[in-house]
């Protein structure tokens, strides 16, 4: 490689390079190539890819179900000796099959959080940052007074009001979580409208829609993976904030945060049911924010 | 230039751009002000010339421009693209104008999408404005007009931020040509780069305007670059036209005290007669355009104005053959 290089130097005009068209690095590889050199967020990507496989999988390997009572162990202590490695809580139930069962409903809602909430706040953001004006003073106005409204409050009325359901935790989430993702985009949206290569697209008459797609996405997108890495851990925070609060997932399904809530009572008793479930979700949050930090610093170098 | 044997492509009449500005501190019922950025101009344009504009920053040069291509549309006047009247033209027309009249700016990285190769930057007039060609027929052209500016055809797959200033602005000469317009606007094409490849953007200017018959706007605030590339000068202030003259009138015979001032500021190669020159300093800054002063908008800061000069907006007049001045002493 080096000596072919010191060649052509040697050569010394730029037409002995090859004539095949050079491939270029588009930002998004770049990005890509300086996200794998930080070593903290590979190994996140990596922490986390084995938290959700174990989770997903898990539960059908090991050989407990999660609600099964086993009388012949309750309040087991985790051990070696039998199948219970994690220990059993107060009813005999496995904890390491109910931490990955509660990892399942939890990632879950990490996930469908965020992409309600990410997929919500780039349409309001963008649709009030490109038509601006009035549009977007009341776009955004609607959106303070939405920040002012404790959310807590508004998910215990609708709980209470319409049950304990999965997809009402997902809803209340998605609701109150798309508010930051719909500011930043609509900054970012304002920032790319006045840049001069929009300019320059209405210049050549390129269409509105097209200048939209091709122009502002693209380079929205960046802050938008950032944005979605940060939702993350603040959704599955706030369900298990639900869930600890006993509004989340109903006995005996259960999640990260109705597990911590659950044991909490009794750590001075059985400190295994407490700290097994906590350090799952202490390490998903953790990977979420360290990758996120590793997106951030692969797309913008320079505001390091 | 022999100016009547020329096709005449854009006719230009008092062409107002105007904006309602509300300042800080002001109550919404308040009535807002106007800011006046391009205040009655006026110019022809035949096919083949350039015609350069000068001017201090804020004059009104840039705004202008976007008028001529409806970015920001003109508040009144009459702006005639051959033959036809586009001010309150529809978008269909104006796009059919667009085809024809193209724009390269200023910052040559920043007028290129980050996110798009060469090929698609390019390409895209192309693709907007005959969508009917085939995805060869386009790669072919664009090949073609990278040659033809001076990049090599196998950057075509890369990106804008892996390119020179220079080699960017090659680009967006490319982007602008590819579909053979009659007229380009350079909004300052080559203030942001530095000196030895300003004379190589503007000779490529050159060349490929003799090339295709190409008609160009160029805008600039550096006289010397104005005088290489241009055959007629507008030299503008606070958004009126203070003259119009052929280049070899107005560098022989600068004829308002604006632009006397403005051509006493050009260095002189030489150090004898640069070291004898009297540089004509202009007191005072640039009035406010929400502002203007009444009549004629130099005489805060002219040094030959009177009283007269309050009264009325003196009119663009023929004072000498090839030079239009608005100047009631001129």
């Amino acid at each position: 490689m080096f000596s072919k290089r010191k060649q052509l130097a040697l050569a010394g005009t730029v037409a002995d390079l090859p004539l095949e068209s050079v491939k270029g690095r588009s930002p998004w590889r770049d990005a890509m190539n300086r996200f794998a050199r930080n070593k903290a967020a590979v190994f996140s990507v990596v922490l986390l890819v084995l938290i959700t496989v174990a989770c997903i999988v898990g539960p059908w390997l090991v050989p407990h179900s999660f609600d099964d009572t086993d009388w012949g162990a309750i309040s087991l202590p985790p051990t070696w000796a039998g199948t219970h490695w994690f220990g059993t809580d107060e009813l005999g139930r496995d904890i390491l099959v109910r931490t990955l069962i509660g990892g399942r409903i939890s990632l879950l809602v990490g996930l469908l959080g965020t992409i309600a909430s990410v997929a919500l706040g780039i349409a309001w953001g963008a649709v009030a940052g490109f038509l601006g004006g009035k549009t977007d003073s009341v776009m955004m106005r609607i959106v303070d007074m939405m920040y002012a409204v404790p959310y807590l409050l508004i998910a215990i009325l609708m709980m209470t009001l319409f049950g304990r359901e999965f997809y009402l935790v997902i809803i209340t989430i998605a609701v109150f979580s798309w508010l930051d993702t719909a500011r930043v985009v609509r900054g970012q949206t304002l920032t790319l409208k006045s840049r001069e290569f929009v300019e320059a697209a209405h210049a050549i008459g390129v269409p509105t829609h097209r200048i939209i797609f091709s122009h502002i996405v693209p380079n929205l997108l960046g802050i938008v993976a950032i944005y979605t890495t940060v939702t993350v851990p603040g959704v599955i925070l706030t369900e298990s904030v639900l869930s600890f609060l006993g509004l989340g997932v109903q006995e005996p399904m259960t999640s990260w945060g109705a597990l911590i809530g659950d044991s909490v009572g009794k750590m001075d008793q059985q400190p295994w049911m407490l700290l097994f479930p906590s350090l799952f979700l202490c390490a998903t949050l953790s990977c979420a924010n360290y990758i996120g930090d590793g997106l951030r610093d692969a797309f913008d170098p320079k505001d390091r | 230039m022999a100016e009547q044997n020329k096709e005449l492509i854009l006719s230009v009449r008092d062409v107002k751009v105007h904006f309602q500005v509300r300042q800080g501190n002001t109550w919404p019922w308040q009535p807002s002000r106007t800011l006046k950025a391009v205040d009655g101009v006026s110019f022809d344009l035949y096919a083949g010339e350039t015609l350069g504009v000068v001017g201090e920053s804020g004059c009104g040069k840039s705004t202008l421009s976007r008028a001529m291509l409806n970015l920001i549309p003109a508040t009144a006047g009459s702006i005639v693209w051959l033959g036809k009247e586009m001010r309150g033209a529809s978008h269909g027309d104006w796009q059919t104008a667009r085809k024809d009249i193209q724009m390269i700016f200023q910052d040559p990285l920043a007028s290129l999408n980050p996110r798009m190769t060469v090929a698609q930057i390019i390409a895209e007039p192309l693709r907007t404005h005959k969508p009917e060609l085939s995805n060869d027929e386009v790669m072919q052209r664009v090949r073609a007009i990278m040659v033809r500016v001076g990049l090599r055809e196998q950057q075509i797959n890369r990106y804008p931020h892996e390119f020179s200033g220079g080699q960017a602005q090659r680009i967006g000469i490319a982007r602008a040509l590819i579909l053979e317009p009659k007229l380009v606007i350079c909004d300052e094409p080559v203030s942001a780069l530095d000196v030895s490849i300003q004379a190589q953007i503007i000779n490529l200017l050159k060349e490929l305007q003799r090339e295709m018959g190409l008609a160009l706007i160029f805008i600039a605030h550096d006289l010397a670059v104005v005088k290489h590339i241009s055959d007629r000068v507008l030299v503008m202030y606070l958004g009126h036209v203070m003259e119009l003259a052929t280049k070899e009138a107005l560098y022989a015979r600068p004829t308002h005290p604006y632009t006397q001032a403005l051509m006493s500021a050009i260095p002189l190669p030489d150090p004898e007669l640069e070291k004898a020159k009297v540089i004509q300093i202009l007191q005072g800054d640039l009035p406010s355009p929400i502002n203007p002063p009444s009549g004629c908008v130099f005489r805060t800061r002219c040094p030959r104005a009177i009283e007269d000069c309050a009264k009325t907006i003196p009119p663009l007049h023929e004072s000498q053959p090839g030079t239009l001045v608005a100047c009631i002493r001129a």
